[in-house]
């Protein structure tokens, strides 16, 4: 395991709601990657959480810029800083809504190219900064503020269409496993090209469950495999830390939704359509850690 | 070193000679050639920029902003659909001050598709921030690209530039036209608020109404101190280079009793008219703006005078975008022309027709009839 720094790039008086998820991926980020970076943020919980003018809870750049632009933005950086002759971290911080829906065009403009920068998706399932509203990220049954019966489609699977593209490095986390997380950002910026991380990232007031229960929330998610961690490098997959156990003895996919009022609506033929799904994510990821597909 | 080409080639080698650090494009029609010309450059080793072939126009200006966060110099291009496209990320790198040069294609928006020459596309984006420029000859857009640089760079202004080429009648003409070497006219570009990593802070981050209106009065600033900038570019310009640039170009204007005012091609076209008016008996004159942004004052020019405008735009509901300015800058009752919309001909007869036949107060579509 790597010695985590001591450093502190994030400041302890955020703006974000109490017990949010987001300032620990940050903190954990941003260790990783040093000072020698530059976040580039669209319109995001992190919009807010980084404070208000003239103050700053980020004590590294932070370049603010149009929803739909993050990765456009980070090309650009990205190449002006390799015109300088300059090794700059550019780490695209951006939540499910940027990311799935309206920056999808920019992500994979930038991927397609071999851009070399870090794209971060954290993924709290909702448009959380304007209140909860539906986002393609948001799973099946999950009640929002436009789906207020709960959503009736599956969430948008991100990872297939950016493992489709071919980057560099591409991982998943959970803000409930910070060391994992620090990990894979360390070795995702020791690699030139495209990459990408996936975070899950519980949200108190979108999902519904007390502000102290962000982690156990976290957990609950990977220990019953709706959320599994892994690495993918040169075309191969990896399970990581807890979902390695998941692979083999999983939690019960309601317990994980018992634990959140987002799926007070759900029917019980659509936790049992999510339990499915769960089960088919691992079949198909063991044949991939095989090499059987 | 002298050339043959297209205006599109022009703005092309003005880049090349301008010595970016980074150019993002996305090509569209009657642009393209910019796009190539650049590629072309900078594949062959002439032009040592990096080039980022973007996946649209919204992810051009995007990259551009990027590029421009980090104090390098950064261009590009596009036209019509391309630029309304980017609209929200024009708007972002004025606020953003960033001192980003592009060339626009002036076309036509659908529907129906019309690839055609039209100011529509420029206009649209008026209150964007950006300063505007329009050129009128190959030569022109040539120096007018140089000349950008160094206006957006100048530390009172930091906003970002567009040089406007008539699609087509500018972008595919080809005339002669000279290449200069503009290091000793052009300095580095330095950016106070480029992104630096020993003095980090936010930029862009949430800002309340207790401060915004204060980046949106700076701006406003910014842009009342480019008029001196703008004069101050021009003329250095002529003492290194020889060629003499103002905000508008004046022809036969001292004694003359009517003026006819527009932008673009039909500008130069309008000189034409004035001389055969001229043989005529009418005392003409003519002006052509070439800075729409900032808007040049032609109050004192146009005392006494009779004016007649011709737009090649026009915003619904309230008339001619160039006629209402300059209804609103000098109190002036203008002729109001509509013509060029979508590249339609309008020849140097025609002008002298609408001077011949203007009707103060009114406006009148060319070719409508009704």
């Amino acid at each position: 395991m790597a010695e985590i720094p001591d450093d502190e790039y994030i400041l302890k008086t955020t703006s974000a709601c109490a017990g949010c998820s987001i300032p620990l991926c940050l903190r954990y980020i941003t260790k990783a990657a040093g000072p020698d970076t530059v976040l580039v943020i669209p319109a995001c919980c992190t919009s807010v959480i980084q404070g208000l003018y003239p103050n700053t809870a980020v004590n590294i750049p932070v370049y603010n810029v149009a929803f739909a632009s993050a990765a456009a933005v980070a090309s650009g950086m990205s190449e002006a800083f390799r015109a300088a002759g300059k090794k700059t971290n550019v780490i695209c911080f951006a939540g499910d809504g940027g990311t799935v829906d309206i920056g999808i065009q920019a992500l994979s403009g930038a991927l397609e190219r071999g851009t070399d920068f870090l794209y971060v998706c954290y993924d709290n399932e909702a448009y959380s900064n304007t209140g909860m509203q539906r986002s393609g990220a948001t799973p099946l049954g999950a009640a929002t503020t436009t789906t207020p019966a709960g959503k009736k489609e599956f969430k948008k699977d991100l990872d297939a269409i950016v493992n489709a593209h071919n980057p560099v490095y591409m991982a998943t986390a959970c803000s409930a496993y910070p060391l994992d997380l620090y990990n894979k950002v360390e070795k995702a910026l020791s690699i030139t090209g495209p990459k990408f991380i996936h975070i899950l990232a519980p949200c108190p007031p979108g999902w519904r469950y007390q502000s102290d229960k962000t982690i156990s929330v976290g957990k609950l998610a990977v220990q019953s495999g709706m959320w599994v961690l892994y690495e993918r490098e040169n075309g191969k997959i990896s399970l990581t830390g807890a979902s390695k156990a998941a692979a083999k003895k999983r939690i019960p996919v309601e317990d994980y939704l018992k634990a959140q009022g987002r799926f007070k609506t759900a029917s019980k033929e659509e936790i049992s359509e999510l339990q499915q799904a769960v089960e088919n994510n691992f079949k198909r990821i063991e044949k991939e850690v095989d090499g059987t597909c | 070193m002298l050339n043959v080409g297209t205006g599109n080639k022009a703005v092309a080698l003005a880049v090349r000679d301008a010595k970016p650090g980074v150019v993002a494009a996305y090509p569209i029609t009657p642009q393209t050639e910019i796009v190539e010309e650049i590629a072309n450059q900078v594949s062959s080793g002439k032009l040592g920029a990096r080039y980022i072939p973007v996946e649209s126009e919204h992810s051009a200006m995007a990259a551009c902003i990027g590029v421009a966060a980090t104090g390098t110099r950064t261009f590009t291009a596009t036209s019509s659909h391309g630029l309304v496209y980017m609209c929200e990320m024009l708007h972002w790198a004025a606020g953003a001050r960033l001192p980003i040069v592009m060339a626009n294609a002036n076309r036509a928006l659908g529907p129906g598709w019309n690839i055609g020459a039209e100011h529509s596309d420029s206009m649209s984006m008026r209150d964007s921030g950006w300063l505007q420029v329009y050129a009128s000859t190959v030569q022109e857009a040539y120096d007018a690209t140089i000349i950008a640089f160094r206006i957006a760079e100048n530390e009172n202004v930091l906003l970002p530039v567009m040089i406007n080429l008539d699609g087509f009648l500018l972008t595919h003409v080809t005339q002669g036209f000279e290449t200069v070497d503009p290091s000793g006219f052009l300095p580095p570009t330095n950016t106070p608020h480029a992104i630096d990593i020993n003095n980090p802070g936010g930029y862009g981050t949430l800002t309340a109404n207790t401060d915004h209106y204060k980046f949106r009065h700076d701006i406003m600033v910014g842009m009342k101190n480019s008029v001196a900038v703008i004069e101050d570019a021009q003329k250095e310009f002529e003492k290194h280079f020889g060629r003499k640039y103002e905000m508008y170009e004046e022809y036969m204007t001292e004694d003359a009793e009517v003026l006819v005012i527009a932008m673009g091609t039909i500008g130069k076209e309008m000189e034409v008219a004035v001389d055969k008016l001229r043989e005529e008996g009418v005392k003409a004159g003519s002006i052509r703006v070439r800075w729409f942004r900032p808007f040049p004052d032609l109050r004192e020019k146009f005392e006494g005078k009779e004016i007649v405008v011709i737009d090649r735009d026009y915003s619904f509901g309230f008339g001619g975008i160039l006629a209402n300015e300059l209804r609103a800058k000098t109190c002036c009752n203008p002729y109001s022309v509509i013509a060029g919309l979508g590249g339609q001909d309008v020849t140097y007869d025609d002008i002298a027709g609408f001077v011949r036949d203007r009707k103060p107060g009114e406006e009148f579509w060319f070719g409508v009839s009704e």
